[in-house]
């Protein structure tokens, strides 16, 4: 039951072969038995996600069901759910139970599906290993002394121990795909605005994009299209036509053009991955693709303005948690600025504190110019290597992450060397396009690789088709971690 | 006419930066700090910068800002009432709060 797809799981759910409920209890089993050992989950609430394993069950049994009814799908500690103790990984959100629902959660919600836990992330997402988390590192189910990327690291490790059929991510600057690609599941940022930001609790908003992430593209398109859609509440939220992620899976890639771009296999590239990758893309030749060399000469930038824009943005959006209106509050302070002082000082960990005083700085007067203004110019040129390289190709291809999963601790104290590992994801961000990560072998100390596939605006149906096409012909996504 | 953006495309140099203004950031920022902490973030918030000084480089004159990729305008909505009154509920998660009001240290003496 574990192995089986979404599209398995939901016609045996409709076939009575198994309940819901069942289905529900023993995912919950599981998660009692291993997470101890992964911490992947902040929160399990047992209650809450078999009381709505019953109402899929009497929906089911009533034949209004939709592809997710009833399947236990695991959600990012990012989004706000009702009833449901929401952290984004941190100490100022301890105790903070959320009174509304994300946009993302009522879709889910409204498909039917179950809420099986919150994941466990970096704080606030600011981080790439998921080791900035209040609650604790998350283990690579791979290797548990390796880190499982982030900062959706608690859902990429969920998924790939099978301790949840499926899994929300969220995604600023590379947060599903890095530990999609670490963890060797599939994950997919969609175009900016295409799921809605409400409820999400936000760090780079201008950045922040939720996605799925599961075991197969052909799962990820399910998730997507409850996912998706336009919400008044969001006021970047795209209105667009409904579309189906499925409807294009099954096409073949004859004349698909690939580009791969020379800036993403130059120095820096860690020689396993690149071979893995290129095995990869080989792969797709043999499947009716073409290659062409493309250039993005502004990628080096990425890095840069991504960390002048998303802290300033943060330090914005993290001005909300003063200790006042909800969140933690320090128990002793002398005045009102020292309560503010003093609960951000111990609700935040250090690299939420040394990116709000980033973005606190680059923003403030007389620095606005030749920081945030500069960035977002920077941003443009970026974006616009993109709109001349898909004039090519369809897709983009390369690496996910420069490398495998590295060891907990082994990047510890130096943040400009966990920033840099960032530099094939952050781009798409700025940039406002989808990606996603497939998996696509295994490098050193038989970790998994990732390689990256890089759309055009909207063009998600396409990226699922690419990567289903190549899951069809390889196996690489459907092996499962055995350490455990 | 010149856009806004356009009148100061001087690049600006870029300080390196103190220990002062880590305290002054952390300051606007509502962070208490140690004299420790201050230290600690102090190198390492430059060794940021060092990273981020790479784009003072760039040349770009007439290049617009971007903020969202489709180039979409602020949707605006009509001034109507779209919620209902929960107060009880969202104030259920606050520290502390009395007679439907959020409780802080006394402001005015």
């Amino acid at each position: 039951m574990f192995e089986s797809s979404l599209k398995q799981l939901g016609a045996a759910l409709r076939a009575k072969k198994i309940s819901s409920v069942e289905l529900t209890q023993l995912y919950l089993d599981r998660i009692a038995q291993l997470n101890p050992r992964l911490n992947a989950y902040i929160t399990v609430n047992p209650e809450i996600s078999l009381a709505q394993a019953k109402a899929a069950d009497m929906r089911l049994a009533g034949g209004n069901t939709e592809a997710l009814t009833g399947i236990p799908v695991a959600q990012k500690d990012i989004f706000c759910a009702k009833d449901w103790l929401t952290t984004c990984g941190s100490r100022m959100l301890h105790n903070f139970v959320s009174p509304y629902d994300a946009h993302v959660i009522s879709q889910f919600n409204n498909a039917g599906a179950i809420n099986l836990g919150k994941t466990n992330m970096d704080e606030f997402a600011m981080g790439s290993s998921n080791e900035t988390s209040h609650y604790g590192p998350v283990k690579n189910p791979w290797d548990q002394a390796r880190v499982p990327g982030g900062s959706s690291g608690g859902t990429a490790a969920a998924v790939a121990a099978r301790l949840c059929a499926a899994a929300t991510g969220t995604d600023t600057g590379g947060s599903i795909r890095q530990p999609a690609a670490l963890c060797g599941i599939s994950g997919l940022k969609p175009t900016y605005g295409v799921c809605s930001r409400y409820g999400m609790i936000a760090f780079a908003s201008s950045l922040d994009q939720a996605g799925p992430m599961g075991r197969s593209a052909e799962d990820l398109a399910l998730l997507l299209n409850t996912m998706a859609g336009f919400d008044e509440r969001d006021s970047t939220s795209l209105r667009r036509d409904k579309e189906d992620y499925a409807r294009d899976l099954d096409k073949p890639l004859n004349g698909l053009r690939i580009g791969l771009p020379k800036e993403f296999f130059a120095e820096g590239l860690g020689s396993d991955v690149a071979q893995s990758v290129e095995a990869a893309i080989a792969e797709y030749r043999k499947l009716g693709a073409t290659v062409v060399e493309i250039s993005l000469p502004n990628t080096r930038l990425s890095i840069p303005v991504y960390y002048v824009l998303a802290p300033a943005e943060a330090s914005s959006n993290l001005s909300r948690f003063d200790g006042v209106r909800y969140g933690y509050r320090a128990p002793e302070y002398s005045d009102l600025a020292d309560m503010y002082e003093q609960s951000r000082a111990q609700g935040f960990g250090e690299e939420v504190k040394r990116r709000i005083m980033i973005g606190t700085y680059v923003l403030s007067h007389g620095y606005y110019d030749a920081y945030y203004l500069q960035a977002q110019k920077i941003r443009r040129l970026i974006a616009q290597d993109f709109t001349e390289a898909f004039r090519q190709c369809d897709v983009i291809m390369g690496p996910t992450s420069p490398s495998t999963a590295f060891k907990l601790g082994e990047k510890g104290d130096d943040p400009v060397q966990m920033y840099l590992s960032d530099i094939y994801t952050i781009a798409v961000n700025l940039a406002g396009l989808p990606g996603m990560s497939i998996p696509c072998g295994f490098g050193a100390n038989d970790m998994p690789v990732g390689l990256q596939i890089i759309g055009n605006y909207f063009d998600e149906a396409r990226m699922l088709n690419v990567a289903h096409q190549y899951q069809l012909a390889t196996d690489w996504h459907s092996r499962a971690p055995q350490a455990l | 006419m010149i856009p806004y953006y356009a009148r100061f495309n001087k690049v600006l140099t870029i300080m390196s930066l103190s220990t002062d203004d880590v305290k002054k950031v952390a300051r606007l920022a509502r962070l208490a700090m140690s004299e420790t902490e201050v230290e600690a973030a102090h190198s390492q918030l430059s060794g940021i910068f060092d990273l981020i000084a790479e784009m003072q480089a760039v040349d770009t004159t007439g290049i617009e800002p971007m903020s969202h990729a489709q180039n979409v305008t602020q949707r605006l909505r009509e001034d109507m009432v779209t919620e209902g009154n929960q107060r009880e509920l969202f104030q259920s998660v606050a520290p502390q709060v009395e007679a439907g009001l959020y409780l802080v240290p006394q402001v005015i003496e």
